[in-house]
């Protein structure tokens, strides 16, 4: 570590104790182009040491506990995608999973593994960003651009499968929106292609590279006990020594039958956190990798014979009674709702019709299903878990992401409570923070990659 | 280990001051009384066989509305307890009378209780005795009431406040 300067500050005549130096209070935020949120920092320094730092968080708060009460279960699913806003799809999956488990119920064996595969990707996106950002204020200002340039890859990706680039909203309580679009494991293959080309050129860049080094080895140190007694987990726990993954330690979805290493570090510092999220992209994508040859259904190939016909038309059809045989005929579905045909909507979603909404074609084109899409979508009934509560945990880009859903038995949730991976190491950030240089705030703060979506909630 | 011999080791140790046990879709969970939530904390925590060193989440429920349960202990303070050697969970819950709305504060324990316990101070009014700072986290100071309580009015209006001079 570079050797501290001490120096004093002129204060004016009058001012403090006369000859001795003071200590300088500093805000570093709330609006602060190095704060990745809305966050403030109140540091005292001695000089250019930061001597006591209080950190002030909650500009950002959303109520999202309170607004996911007021109303049905699935309503919160957008809420979630604002939590962490660039690894939404986790956030997605883990409150379902919750519900889920409230329920009683598995998910299908092929989405089980689309939602590893979407995971990963969000994992991949969110380090990205991370590391981007961290190198970015440190002044390595190519490697934000090249990270951002393979994230805009996967992006598409995401865009590809949920329809959306950052709000997606792609997990139901039982399934998925929506199966994965044809030749998207060609799609992935490029963008792989091209991210791994990224992060070989990001280490060529940055791992070994004096300056980079220089800010970050032996910076923002938090002991293996300390992280631990402050309940961080995720890459900074693994940077300090602890091989702790979700993933691993309490398999979920179809994490068991994939392979793939928990890389840590030794000294839990910045660099350690730099390295281990670099080794975890790889991971990501090999998982990926391995999940896209085991993901169970071959191709879709959807195809309808006989004439189509539009949703009016058919419940006209139905109003006069003319049912006899209407269920044999296809229907034209909305574009929009590509993937969810009845062929795939089997596949994705537990054939439990008191969770799961019915395909749009047996909505649209039987009273059976008509009847089973409005007692879901009714208010007062739709999804009704038996009363208790179920804490669900998912492995998320920064760490543990747990849910502690609590149900009455109505239709509501009555509590939603999110842990949010990023909260713990925020609470132990003053203590990263204190003792070091002003200047080291940055990259410190930049390797806890905290996210003010769920810091705040 | 097993989540049942997690609370069958707890029941022993303390006996009726763990109020009651269950498990539900695998979640274990132990009622405990609260004048012994410090003591069943540090037993979780320094017991050789439960080893729970991660105070994973620490949170609250506001049971006004449950049915069944409007007339009983109004909140409901959760613990959910972590251990890295072991590879388990349990939850620990303290029911605490809204009259009297204070428990001991962990952080004595795990320095993360610390803003935990602001966290719910702030969202529902709870108090933790002990505590060496208990502000609010995510609300700001002005703000009046605790808006996670079920009786806190959705569409009350905040005090605005201005800039500090």
């Amino acid at each position: 570590m570079a050797e501290r300067t001490t120096r004093e500050i002129y204060l004016g005549e009058g001012s403090g104790t006369g000859s001795g130096s003071q200590h300088l209070y500093v805000n570093v935020g709330p609006a602060h182009p190095a704060m990745h949120g809305i966050i403030r920092i109140l540091a005292e320094l001695d000089g250019e040491t930061v001597v006591k730092a209080d950190v002030e968080i909650g500009y950002l708060h959303r109520a999202f506990e309170k607004e996911c009460e007021g109303g049905p279960y699935n309503n919160a699913i957008p809420y979630t995608d604002r939590l962490n806003y660039v690894s939404p799809l986790i956030n997605n999956f883990g409150y379902t999973s919750c519900v889920e488990k409230l329920l009683g119920i598995d998910a299908t064996e092929r989405c089980q593994y689309i939602r590893v595969i979407m995971s990963e990707i969000s994992r991949i996106c969110d380090h990205l960003t991370c590391i981007g950002a961290s190198a970015m204020e440190l002044g390595a200002f190519t490697v934000f651009l090249y990270m951002i340039k393979a994230r805009e890859y996967l992006w598409e990706l995401v865009e590809d499968v949920t329809g959306a680039r950052l709000t997606i909203s792609y997990a139901r309580v039982g399934g998925v929106k929506a199966d994965l679009p044809e030749g998207f494991a060609l799609k992935l293959c490029k963008a792989f292609k091209e991210t791994r080309q990224v992060l070989e050129e990001v280490h060529k860049l940055l791992t070994g590279n004096r300056i980079f080094m220089d800010r970050l080895v032996g910076v923002g140190v938090l002991s293996r006990e300390d992280t631990v007694a402050y309940a961080i987990t995720g890459p900074m726990l693994r940077a300090a020594g602890v091989p702790y993954d979700v993933r691993r330690a309490q398999p979920y979805w179809a994490y068991d039958r994939v392979e793939f290493e928990v890389p840590t570090g030794r000294n839990g510092d910045n660099y350690d956190r730099y390295l281990v999220r670099m080794v975890e992209m790889e991971q990501s994508m090999r998982i990926v990798e391995q999940a896209l040859d085991a993901i169970p259904g071959g191709p879709i190939n959807v195809d309808f014979q006989g004439k189509p016909m539009d949703p009016a038309t058919y419940v006209d059809l139905g109003k006069q009674g003319k049912t006899e045989g209407l269920l044999l005929i296809p229907i034209t579905l909305s574009p929009n709702l590509e993937g969810l045909e009845r062929p795939v909507h089997h596949r994705v979603n537990v054939s439990d019709k008191r969770v799961v909404l019915p395909p749009k074609e047996e909505a649209y084109g039987s009273i059976e299903g008509l009847m089973n899409h409005f007692m879901l979508i009714m208010e007062g009934n739709g999804i009704r878990p038996p009363r208790g509560a179920a804490y669900f945990p998912v492995e998320g880009a920064n760490g543990e992401l747990g849910f502690y859903v609590v149900s009455d038995g109505t239709d509501r949730p009555y509590r939603v409570r999110c842990r949010p991976p990023c909260f713990p190491p925020m609470a132990a950030l003053h203590r990263m923070i204190e003792g070091g240089m002003v200047a080291d705030v940055v990259p410190t703060f930049g390797s806890v990659n905290m996210i003010g979506g769920e810091l705040d909630r | 280990m097993d989540g049942q011999v997690i609370l069958a080791r707890l029941t022993a140790a303390f006996g009726g001051r763990i109020l009651e046990t269950h498990d539900y879709r695998g979640d274990h969970s132990a009622m405990v009384d609260r004048s012994a939530v410090l003591d069943v904390l540090e037993f979780c925590r320094d017991d050789p066989a439960l080893r729970f060193d991660v105070l994973m989440d620490l949170t609250a429920v506001d049971y006004l509305k449950y049915p069944g349960r409007e007339f009983g202990p109004r909140f409901e303070v959760v613990y959910h307890l972590y251990s890295l050697p072991c590879n388990h969970r349990v939850r620990l819950q303290v029911r605490v009378e809204e009259d009297e709305a204070h428990v001991p504060s962990a952080v004595g324990l795990w320095p993360i209780a610390n803003w935990f316990e602001r966290e719910v101070w702030d969202m529902f009014g709870i108090r933790f005795d002990g505590h060496p700072d208990l502000r609010r986290l995510l609300m700001y100071e002005e703000f009046e009431g605790h808006p996670l309580r079920k009786d806190y009015p959705v569409n009350k209006r905040q005090p605005l406040i201005g800039p500090r001079i």
